[in-house]
């Protein structure tokens, strides 16, 4: 790797002014998110009165613990938990599986098969929406974990990541095990799956992060309050905020069901922008 | 002698193709999963929209009437329709430079490999996680007229505060700032990636010729990294021509249908009007315009290459 792109003409003086406007723009990213952490933990009687101050005083965990207690936002975080587990596992399975044909196997139409998959890169969500909805509701099956998650896993990206990672893999790898006679199978599965842990583990943690928070399909096939995802559940209780009286509740929501994608982050943050790097190479 | 040898040569040919002939279908088998799925939930609905687009549809019941592009034809003349790509295209068009900007100059600022940078780039990139309910919940409060953290700055300078989302002129450029702090993540990291790539040899003439940074940027480093200007121009296209989430629950499209775009008429169209027909042939319309400004990226790629 080439060294910093920026440090070649020194200039002190300008290195500190940088530095200073930077942080200040990063204010204007924490101040916002911190003010509604803030929030979610004072009483909602306080929060009536005023919503100014970033001082968490009076304290209270009421809004959690009523959250917890008596709201349908923990049954929104199981729903969103199955169904982002569930379109995290199978994308991995069927484009790990696909990559590896598209990869490594010889067979009659390769070519036109994979530009067929890779035009699908091109059509946008909203292109079928609607024809999705009208096919679940023939099947009688909106309002199921079912619905939610297998139109996402059509999307190509994942077979196209794959694809372009075990064509990086060098060949030798694979050649002793050829010369035992393992099928093709095994040696997807003995040497390959295992060389791909990395690849494998940046495009579970993409299919997560947009699974959890997909929003146009979950709001039109999810209409039962039960079946909603967070993402839904959390739009489904935006009102009015210049009269609402439980703000901190609201909050609260908002901060809980943050918290498994702000985890996620903090632990595999490297992996995370190391994947867009990763995605535009191609 | 030459019988033994024709013999075992086309034995040979014969494993050779049997062994093709496995191979091609382990690779079938491979790709059975994807390919099932692929063609059920993407290949299928597509051609189902715009055989859906060809007819008086409505979502629930039975009605159902082939009009051929009688749908696309009212498109023509709904004064509505034009309104939402008006919108969305003002916002397509202050969004996209704003964040093209925007990511390059944070990139240029935090593309450095110390501690410091690199707590800056995860928070400029850690807003991407959340979902867009959480952004649209905390630039509401942010920007409510009377409880907003906004309103309160303002009233401590004693300015009146505004109602942003309400107000007829702020309400779209709101809803800007709004997406350039939720998604400056992908493109900043897109461009980090980039600088990163550049030899650094290409820096050591300007360093021996004392250019200013400035010079330095317009002649090198944006030479440099041109494709991932429009690699990045591109996605933003697509990305924000699909504004939805943002309009829906910001503003609900007000005020007097200011905000109102494209997906959120379609979302409409289809599920609170019910005539799928009629928002179908918007979808589409939506389909092959994205489909040719990414094309136009490949086109643009390949000329250079």
């Amino acid at each position: 790797m080439s060294r910093d792109a920026t440090v070649q003409v020194q200039n002190p003086w300008l290195d500190r002014l940088v530095l200073v406007l930077l942080i200040l723009m990063a204010a204007m990213w924490l101040i916002p998110v911190i003010w509604i952490v803030v929030m979610s933990l004072k009483p909602n009687a306080v929060l009536m009165r005023s919503t100014a101050g970033f001082l968490p005083i009076p304290f209270t965990l009421q809004n959690f613990t009523d959250l917890l207690q008596v709201s349908a936002v923990p049954n929104w975080l199981i729903n969103s938990l199955i169904v982002a587990v569930a379109m995290t596992l199978l994308t991995l399975i069927v484009s790990s599986l696909a990559g590896y044909a598209f990869a490594r196997l010889d067979f009659p139409g390769k070519r036109i098969i994979f530009i067929l998959v890779l035009a699908g890169l091109m059509v946008p969500e909203q292109a079928v929406f609607i024809p999705l909805h009208t096919m679940f509701a023939d099947w009688g099956m909106h309002n199921t974990h079912v619905a939610l998650t297998m139109p996402r896993v059509a999307v190509p990206i994942g077979v196209f990541l794959m694809t372009q990672f075990f064509r990086a893999v060098p060949r030798e790898l694979e050649e002793a095990a050829e010369l035992d006679n393992a099928s093709r199978f095994t040696v997807f599965w003995k040497i390959m799956l295992p060389l791909s842990l990395p690849a494998l583990t940046t495009l579970g943690l993409f299919t997560f992060l947009h699974a959890w928070n997909d929003f146009l399909w979950p709001l039109v096939s999810a209409t039962e309050t039960d079946m909603y995802t967070v993402t839904v559940g959390l739009a489904s209780i935006q009102g009015n905020f210049a009269q609402t009286q439980g703000l901190g509740s609201v909050m609260a929501s908002a901060v809980f069901a943050s918290l498994p994608v702000v985890l996620i982050y903090l632990i595999f943050q490297r992996y995370i922008v190391r994947g867009v790097a990763m995605g535009s190479t191609r | 002698m030459t019988i033994t040898a024709t013999a075992s040569s086309s034995l040979a040919e014969r494993r050779e193709t049997v062994t093709g002939r496995r191979e091609a279908w382990a690779a079938y088998l491979f790709l059975a999963p994807f390919l099932l799925v692929y063609l059920v939930f993407l290949v299928y609905p597509l051609f189902k929209g715009f055989w859906i687009s060809l007819h008086d549809w409505e979502l629930v019941g039975s009605y159902r009437e082939y009009i051929g592009f009688l749908n696309y034809e009212d498109l023509w003349y709904d004064p509505i329709f034009w309104l939402t790509v008006r919108n969305t295209l003002t916002f397509v068009a202050l969004t996209v430079p704003a964040m093209t900007v925007l990511s390059l100059a944070l990139a240029l600022g935090v593309s450095r490999r110390t501690r410091t940078h690199g707590i800056l780039r995860g928070i400029f990139f850690a807003s991407s996680v959340f979902s867009v309910s959480v952004v649209t919940l905390i630039w509401q409060m942010v920007l409510n007229g009377e409880r907003g953290l906004i309103a309160h700055l303002l009233r401590s300078l004693g300015i009146a505060p505004i109602d942003f989302l309400g107000h007829p002129f702020w309400a779209m450029p709101s809803m800007v700032v709004a997406t350039l702090w939720w998604s400056v993540g992908l493109p900043m990291a897109l461009f980090i990636a980039g600088l990163q790539q550049i030899p650094g040899e290409l820096y050591e003439a300007a360093e021996l010729d004392n250019a200013s940074r400035w010079t330095v940027l317009r002649k090198i480093t944006l030479p440099a990294i041109h494709r991932t200007v429009i690699l990045v121009i591109v996605l933003q296209i697509v990305l924000q021509f699909q504004v939805f989430g943002q309009a829906l629950l910001m503003t609900q499209g007000g005020p007097a249908d200011r905000t109102r775009t494209l997906v959120q008429n379609i979302y409409h169209t289809a599920f609170r009007d019910w005539q799928v027909g009629y928002a179908s042939a918007m979808a589409m319309l939506l389909f092959v315009l994205m489909f040719f400004v990414s094309m136009l990226q490949l086109y643009i790629g390949r000329r250079e290459d």
